[in-house]
């Protein structure tokens, strides 16, 4: 209506008013988008300068890094990466820290499934408290845990084995894939299960054929917290390890020796120890933004 | 078992805590227990009762021998009463 | 949801309490062995009853440490929890940016902590850094092992670096599951933006925020990695919070006895504040479902 033809004063008034108003609106959303933009902008930023200042001195050597400051590598090298894959003490701390992460992924997921199920279902007696406890192993600081640990997984013969960090990261990995993999299976209408018993399927069968996939979400993304708290943890995998299942982790403090600290090399292994999270999150990038809701919204 | 260090009354102990769980759990199974309000500010199970009881336990022994001179034995009476009053009124 | 009472629900419980109870069950019931004696091997070790508690208690390092530690958490809760959300709110719905974004914003929290630790030293360091010395040509004297106040700052920055993205793409995927009727609605009320923040939004965020809180908290309790990495716990020992003092008394000095009896102090301090935090959670949660019944 507003395209016709005005014919009276007041009309062309109202129209001239009511089109300046669609342009001062149009150009008030152009200006926040930009502000938008750029506070994010800022922010990421933020986030990717320590980043990127790793990556430039990964590539520099030792002189170059002490001698002179420089925004990018001025003589680009590969040889702190080099030294790295071609020093099997380096690069077998990638392999046991890969080892037992993806072990703790495994024995955490299996026994957290059937748990949570029970915690999202049934009411039991004791139930709140054993969920409460679960949630207090979450707390617990690993300093406290220390020597503890150390002896227990000495007087069983696991010490220095991968699956002895496997078992310890357990502690707080179990209670944290419980308690967001309930949140996911109490989002489930509980008419799904029992359509499944009246249609003669059994408990397993129905778990793992037809509830699994339903959250199958909620599963990418526990799996994505069991892997971060493993890899991330320093703790208790150093103190539970000495040479043959030692994490990358406590073999870069290896870089400060007497005649200092080996600036380049720690760099580059700090790059390397990125790697793995980014490819993680490359799987998950499409259940993230759901999943990590937790089921809980 | 012997790095884990074990004295007559840590012993003692956990095997108290030990009973108590297992006797709360055979009272539980005897007469399921009903949620309710007591003096507490919130309304509270059987099991909740226990719990918030021995944590303030926990902390009037740790008042105690912390911060004043009176016997232990004098904090673990405290406790044992306020815990009977927690779990009748609470 | 109305669950069924049934206590077989306790053998899909069973194989997880046997490996939970293995890590935890065993270690605490040591370290409780460990607080009342003096031990200096298994067969060398003396009954020393209360008195660990009792010096732990009145020790003013310790006191410090742990005020510390408060100053710390509540600190970074209080810049991280407003920052996460804004950044969530400000993150692109959709598209490839929305991936690209997401993935940015993820890295931090996949890092290593002590490699957090190495990547600040290396940023900051007042030589080689950019961070350490773009401000030193900015003309202040910045540094991290002589003055408190900047290792402070340092650390609160790092923390937030670090940890600020836990709590945007918790939130961010809490703004997500809004269905767009309720913006339609609220463009149609001709509602602001505070408004549509404040009751569409922030309701919705609450769920997430909860476990946000709860988890930031509980690991900035426990925060040692990345502050032994970077100052050492140091200038002096104004950056040295609960675990630090913790791991060098049990470790580094082999105080078994002290250092038990800390921690079961330390152990208890979370516990009540984790009991008062869960119980009020659940108590809303409570009300909240019983409005939406009636």
């Amino acid at each position: 209506m507003t395209s016709s033809v005005p014919t009276t004063p007041e009309s062309v008034r109202k129209q001239a008013a009511e089109a300046a108003a669609l342009r001062r609106k149009r150009a008030r959303n152009v200006t926040t988008r930009w502000r938008r933009r750029t506070l994010l902008g800022l922010y990421l930023v933020f986030v990717m300068l320590p980043i990127y200042w790793l990556l430039n001195l990964s590539f520099q050597t030792n002189s170059e890094i002490l001698g002179s400051f420089s925004f990018w590598p001025q003589n680009f090298t590969v040889a702190n990466y080099a030294r790295i894959f071609t020093d099997a003490n380096w690069y077998m701390g990638y392999v046991n820290s890969l080892a037992y992460v993806l072990m703790n992924m495994l024995i955490s997921i299996s026994v957290a499934l059937p748990a949570a199920y029970a915690f999202s279902r049934f009411r039991f007696i004791g139930d709140k408290h054993l969920f409460f406890w679960l949630l207090t192993n979450l707390m617990a600081p690993p300093a406290v845990f220390l020597l503890p640990y150390f002896q227990l997984y000495y007087s069983v013969g696991l010490f220095d084995t991968h699956i002895a960090v496997a078992l310890a990261h357990c502690l707080f990995n179990i209670p944290l894939a419980i308690w967001i993999l309930e949140g996911f299976m109490s989002s489930v209408p509980k008419e799904v299960d029992e359509t499944a018993y009246i249609d003669g399927y059994s408990f397993p069968r129905f778990f793992v054929t037809i509830f699994l996939p339903m959250i199958r979400s909620g599963i990418g993304v526990t799996l994505f917290f069991l892997f971060m708290f493993s890899w991330v943890e320093l703790l208790l995998s150093r103190t539970l390890t000495a040479t043959n299942a030692q994490p990358i982790a406590s073999i870069m403090t290896r870089t400060s020796t007497a005649s200092g600290i080996d600036w380049g090399t720690l760099a580059a292994a700090g790059v390397l120890t990125i790697i793995p999270g980014i490819v993680v999150v490359y799987f998950v990038r499409n259940h993230i933004a759901k999943g990590f809701a937790l089921g809980r919204t | 078992m012997e790095w884990m260090v074990w004295t007559l009354p840590t012993a003692i102990f956990f095997s108290v805590i030990a009973a108590i769980l297992l006797g709360m759990t055979t009272w539980e199974l005897v007469s399921p227990s009903v949620e309710r309000r007591g003096f507490l500010p919130i309304a509270t199970t059987r099991g909740d009762r226990l719990f918030i009881g021995l944590l303030s336990a926990a902390y009037i022994h740790l008042a105690v021998v912390g911060f004043t001179d009176i016997s232990i034995w004098f904090a673990l009476g405290a406790s044992v009463l306020w815990l009977l009053v927690l779990m009748r009124w609470g | 949801m109305n669950k069924v009472y049934n206590n077989r629900a306790w053998f899909l419980i069973l194989p997880m309490l046997m490996l939970v109870a293995f890590s935890a069950i065993i270690p605490l019931m040591t370290v409780v062995n460990y607080s009342v004696q003096d031990v200096f091997d298994a067969n060398t070790r003396f009954f020393t009853g209360t008195e660990w508690f009792e010096v732990m208690l009145n020790d003013p390092a310790l006191q410090a440490a742990l005020l510390r530690q408060f100053a710390f958490s509540f600190t970074i809760l209080a810049i991280e929890v407003p920052l996460g959300i804004g950044i969530a709110l400000l993150m692109p719905k959709r598209g490839w940016q929305a991936s690209a974004v997401l993935i940015l914003i993820t890295l931090p929290l996949l890092i290593p902590w002590n490699v957090v630790g190495s990547i600040w030293q290396l940023f900051t360091r007042g030589d080689i850094g950019l961070m350490g010395v773009g401000i030193r040509e900015l003309g202040y004297a910045y540094n991290i092992t002589r003055n408190p106040a900047d290792a402070w700052a340092t650390i609160i920055l790092m923390d937030v670096w670090h940890w600020t993205p836990l709590i945007a793409l918790l939130c961010y995927s809490g703004l997500r599951s809004i269905p767009d009727a309720y913006y339609q609605a609220a463009r149609i009320d001709r509602a602001s933006k505070w408004a549509v923040f404040r009751y569409i939004q922030l309701p919705k965020l609450t769920n997430v925020l909860v476990i946000g809180v709860l988890l930031r908290f509980m690991h900035s309790f426990m925060i040692y990695a990345e502050p032994f990495v970077l100052t050492g716990g140091g200038p002096g020992s104004s950056t040295t919070f609960l675990s630090q003092s913790l791991t060098t008394m049990a470790i580094g000095q082999q105080d078994l006895g002290p250092s038990a009896a800390f921690s079961l102090i330390y152990f208890l301090i979370i516990l009540l504040v984790c009991w008062v935090f869960y119980t009020a959670i659940m108590n809303s949660q409570k009300d909240n479902t019983t409005q939406g019944g009636a």
